[in-house]
């Protein structure tokens, strides 16, 4: 079974978005759906991808509101600095962020959050010393914005990617 | 009445996305370095797509849906692929 | 073509989600225009990327579902596409900026950090 499909639920997931795609569940299309999804599982498998371990799935919600809520602000925030003028009173800068993060798919979820918010860019990350560096639009005090990124969502996703 | 609003709320908000392509144009073309003028295409892409998504609610037709979600998808792989052209690093612009 | 019998609230809706949303992708890209160097401007897309984007889906979405023209399943498929892929474009030019700016040299660019410990 594990050979033939490798990933029963990516396939069952690539046929429905094809036939809600259709908007038909004739035979043709899925036939055709299902022929893609096999193809697609298999490539998915040659890339060999980690799994992740996910210990509380219960706090993925709590992520996605808290991630909406800031990007909701920030967007304000970002909108304001730029129709004030786009140069002089804001301050913007480089931050070097310590993180215990290690995990690979939570470090990757983190930089997209980073990154997806505006404001914030996620520029390199650093196995090594396991820093990030991160450029911030509005840098008033760098202490705040290393302890927001660290205690609202490195804290979270420590608990979700255990 | 509330078609002849919605007609000209969706005519303002695609005026002010293709003004928004301007700026990203004019960002495109006064750079002054290749990766500006990548980050400023991405952007134009995403406009021409959100545009388009608005020409679809304006027809209701489901093509324009379609080329949107296609402009999505090889505009990210185009700029991918720019990306990884300059970390290859040329040194002669 | 945008049907007649509309109902009223649902037009005002949807206009003022699409209104919303190409109103701030507008202001990101009026920032990408006007902010002054690489690194700042890099935050501006994100504005359109995120909501922006979430918005004026939304708006197609309501429209689509209370007319019950056609299933919405495209808005929500280029939803997450947009708002995966973005992040990760932004980040890899970054980091191609990043690359070319330390081989020129150019200032206010923190050094690499690669193959150092001290923390």
């Amino acid at each position: 079974m594990k050979r033939v499909l490798p990933y029963p639920l990516l396939f069952a997931g690539l046929l429905l978005m094809w036939l809600l795609l259709q908007q038909s569940f004739g035979l043709g299309h899925i036939l055709l759906g299902a022929v893609i999804a096999f193809g697609a599982t298999h490539a998915m498998a040659a890339l060999q991808p980690e799994r992740p371990t996910i210990g509380r799935p219960d706090k993925i919600i709590r992520l996605i509101v808290l991630v909406l809520a800031d990007i909701i602000r920030s967007n304000l925030a970002v909108a304001r600095i730029i129709l004030a003028g786009g140069r002089g009173e804001h301050k913007s800068g480089f931050i070097l962020l310590p993180l215990e993060l290690r995990d690979k798919s939570g470090l990757a979820v983190l930089s997209c959050i980073v990154t997806a918010t505006p404001g914030s860019a996620w520029l390199e990350y650093d196995p090594v010393g396991s820093t990030v560096l991160v450029h911030v639009l509005d840098l008033i005090d760098e202490q705040e914005w290393i302890d927001t990124i660290k205690h609202r969502y490195e804290a979270l996703l420590l608990e979700i990617f255990q | 009445m509330s078609a002849a609003i919605l007609f000209w709320t969706l005519a303002a908000a695609q005026v002010m996305l293709a003004l928004a392509m301007i700026a990203t144009i004019y960002r495109v073309i006064k750079g002054p370095r290749a990766q500006d003028r990548i980050v400023s295409l991405d952007a134009l892409y995403l406009n021409a797509m959100l545009l388009l998504v608005v020409f679809g609610i304006r027809y209701g037709t489901a093509v324009y849906f379609e080329v949107a979600l296609i402009i999505s998808l090889l505009g990210f792989v185009g700029t991918v692929a720019l990306a990884k052209f300059l970390m290859r690093g040329e040194v002669i612009e | 073509m945008i049907p007649d019998d509309l109902p009223l609230w649902l037009s005002l809706l949807v206009g003022i989600c699409v209104l919303a949303g190409a109103f701030l992708t507008l202001v990101g890209s009026i920032g990408l225009a006007r902010l002054s160097s690489f690194y700042e401007r890099i935050h501006a897309p994100t504005l359109g990327s995120s909501l922006g984007t979430g918005f004026i889906l939304l708006g197609s979405v309501l429209y689509f579902s209370v007319t019950g023209q056609r299933l919405s399943v495209h808005e929500v498929l280029i939803f997450i596409f947009v708002s995966v892929t973005t992040p990760v474009t932004l980040m890899l030019l970054a980091r191609a900026a990043l690359y070319r700016d330390r081989e020129e040299g150019a200032g206010e660019v923190p050094p690499s950090r690669f193959g150092r410990d001290d923390g």
